[in-house]
């Protein structure tokens, strides 16, 4: 069975010795220059590492907000149409949104168990991810559950009332705010 | 507008990795076939070619900018005009539709679009990293950056609001692995069985890794010309298969990008915005109206508003009343099994919470295939006959590139010919669709293609 075989596998990785020559004829001839179309390829490594300066711009009081405990939202002036991921402009109206504070209190819209992921948070897995509905607002908000266990994933956590904590150490990251199953 | 007719194609061996090749060189093979397919040389091609569209993903790949115009240059286009587009995963099927504008516009009669991704240049997790770099790096990269972790997002939201289950998903990957073991480009030629798909290790639940495409290293060209374009190939000594295929209608539709901010229409809105003319009828007004009642919301997270958007158009385009009926077969962008069944809801196969009952009722089934399960209907419109990208590979821009070859042997009726097997041969296929998707749903592209008469 295919699925099996896949997980008897050690992961492949990049790394191990240097190399610095190749095997090459000791001349080069008509034979041996033709003989090169039959030369396995060659793999290198090229590290590549930045750092950007990226700006949060008209979403900033949002982290601002989560670093000092409050979670804001952005809400259409005129139609009361409310965001609960930050956004500066309505889509319908083409407004300028304000910013408004709620509960960090709502339901679980979807979720996953992520049991893989991007590299960066592979040593974090397994951990739960979900869109989060506030009451009264029209949106969603990305975030982490705390307190579930990832093996008794079901669907009965879709609806399930949860409450968000703030890191103590701001990241100003959305991660600054996750939440947690309220007791009913 | 002019008629635009598809009349070649080539595409690369999916695989895992190509270290043998440059990603011009991988591109030159699929560019060759789609010569050799019509028996023109580069040199005669050249003579009359007006210019190309480039197509890929990522310049995190390939760690290179402007890898489109080293294509073009390898492939020896220059100075001919030409551009890249990018769009995701729609990235392939963006470029089929910027050739059409091209050739249907005049502005060329003769337009080659070339696509390519070489994933193998980083790691697996590290390519994840980059894939949900295409989420907003705000608010949803930082939050655990994955896009199988998105689309089981949508999956649960699925499940919750209609009922679906991973078994009728591992219907979709069951289908679309078997077929592509007739398919020799294809990445992934496995029988499966149910239980195959459900005991694989899970990714991002309910999402196993048999529930996911995987990541490649691929090529993809196809050639569009007008009535122009095809007399001066032919007067070059191009020898085009008749029937022509022709690109009857194209479609795009676009969402936001964050899942988190898709709207929550009305049900007014839903019925003057979103709703297929064929759904358009009193009981079906009703069922929707049913939904509504229990809380069902469009688009939502479980829904692609762009790929219905996109579908809408290009049935409007082609003039295309059912599209079940009236479409031999579909290429579509099943990025997941889930997002497969999500998509049959887009097209308007079935309507929206349908989509699981109608994954495992076997009307997409190909009628040649054994899959050994137990499916009620027969074949009325296969979906992904290829494999699709859970079996053949997801080399991003080349993917929707692939579809439009695939595609355009089909209605040739000449894939026993390009796969050295027919069984994969949509008998008497006249109009497919190829529906290629981006992001979350972010942009996606429909393009019907049909054999003339």
């Amino acid at each position: 069975m295919a699925a099996n075989k896949q997980a008897k596998k050690i992961e492949e990785t990049f790394g191990g010795y240097t190399l610095h020559t190749v095997p090459f004829p000791a001349e080069l001839d008509e034979e041996t220059l033709k003989s090169l179309k039959q030369m396995g390829h060659i793999l290198i490594e090229q590290p590549y590492d930045i750092t950007y300066l990226h700006s949060f711009g008209q979403d900033s009081p949002f982290f601002a907000g989560l670093a000092n405990g409050h979670f804001l939202v952005n809400r259409d002036p005129e139609t009361g149409y409310t965001y609960g991921t930050p956004r500066g402009h309505d889509m319908e109206s083409g407004n300028e949104t304000e910013w408004q504070e709620i509960a960090a209190e709502g339901t679980i819209h979807a979720f996953t168990v992520c049991h893989f992921g991007s590299e960066e948070f592979l040593p974090e897995c397994p951990f739960v991810l979900a869109l989060i509905d506030f009451p009264g607002v029209d949106t969603l908000f990305l975030a982490r559950i705390i307190g579930l266990e990832p093996e008794e994933a079901n669907l009965d956590w879709i609806g399930m009332r949860v409450k968000g904590r703030f890191r103590r150490l701001s990241k100003f990251k959305p991660t600054d705010v996750y939440f947690y199953p309220l007791e009913e | 507008m002019r008629s635009v007719y598809a009349i070649s194609g080539g595409v690369s061996k999916f695989t895992k990795a190509r270290p043998d090749k440059t990603f011009p060189a991988i591109v030159k093979e699929a560019y060759d076939y789609t010569l050799t397919d019509i028996e023109l040389g580069h040199r005669q091609f050249l003579e009359v070619v007006d210019g190309s569209v480039a197509s890929y993903f990522s310049d995190h790949f390939t760690r290179q900018l402007m890898a489109g115009i080293m294509v073009q240059d390898y492939l020896g286009l220059c100075p001919k005009p030409g551009h890249r587009v990018e769009g995701g995963g729609a990235t392939g099927g963006i470029c089929f539709q910027e050739a059409w504008k091209a050739v249907a516009s005049g502005y060329m009669d003769i337009c080659l679009a070339y696509g390519f991704e070489t994933m193998s240049h980083v790691a697996t997790w590290k390519g994840n990293e980059f894939i949900a770099l295409a989420s907003d790096v705000s608010f949803d990269y930082p939050v655990g950056g994955f896009y199988s972790g998105y689309y089981a997002m949508m999956v649960t939201r699925h499940m919750k609001e209609f009922g679906t289950t991973p078994e009728q998903m591992a219907y979709v990957s069951v289908k679309n692995h078997a077929n592509a073991a007739f398919n020799p480009y294809a990445q992934k030629r496995q029988k499966l069985t149910i239980a195959d798909v459900r005991n694989a290790p899970m990714v991002a639940w309910p999402l196993t890794r048999l529930d996911i495409c995987v990541m490649s290293d691929g090529a993809a060209a196809t050639i569009l010309c007008n009535d122009e374009g095809l007399a001066k190939l032919e007067a070059v000594g191009a020898q085009i298969k008749r029937p022509l295929v022709r690109v009857t209608g194209i479609g795009r539709g676009t969402d936001a990008m964050r899942m988190a901010d898709r709207p929550h229409q009305s049900f007014d809105k839903f019925l003057q915005h979103n709703l297929l003319p064929h759904e358009d009828t009193a009981e079906t007004r009703s069922y929707y109206q049913e939904l509504w009642e229990h809380g069902f919301r469009y688009p939502g997270v479980h829904s692609f508003r762009a790929g219905r958007m996109g579908s809408k158009e290009a049935y409007q385009n082609a003039g295309i009343g059912d599209p079940l009926s009236e479409l031999d077969f579909i290429e579509l962008h099943d990025a997941y099994t889930s997002s497969e069944i999500q998509t049959y809801e887009d097209m308007g196969l079935c309507r929206y919470g349908e989509g699981g009952s109608f994954a495992t009722g076997g009307q997409t089934f190909m009628p040649g295939v054994a899959y050994d399960l137990d499916l009620e209907q027969d074949p009325v419109c296969p979906v992904n006959p290829s494999g699709g990208l859970i079996a053949c590979g997801h080399p991003v821009g080349a993917t929707g590139l692939m579809q439009a070859v695939f595609a355009i042997w089909q209605l040739q009726e000449s894939i026993g010919d390009h796969f050295g097997d027919r069984t994969l041969q949509v008998d008497g296929a006249i109009r497919g669709a190829i529906h290629s998707h981006a992001g979350t749903g972010t942009y996606v592209t429909v393009s019907i293609l049909e054999k003339e008469a």
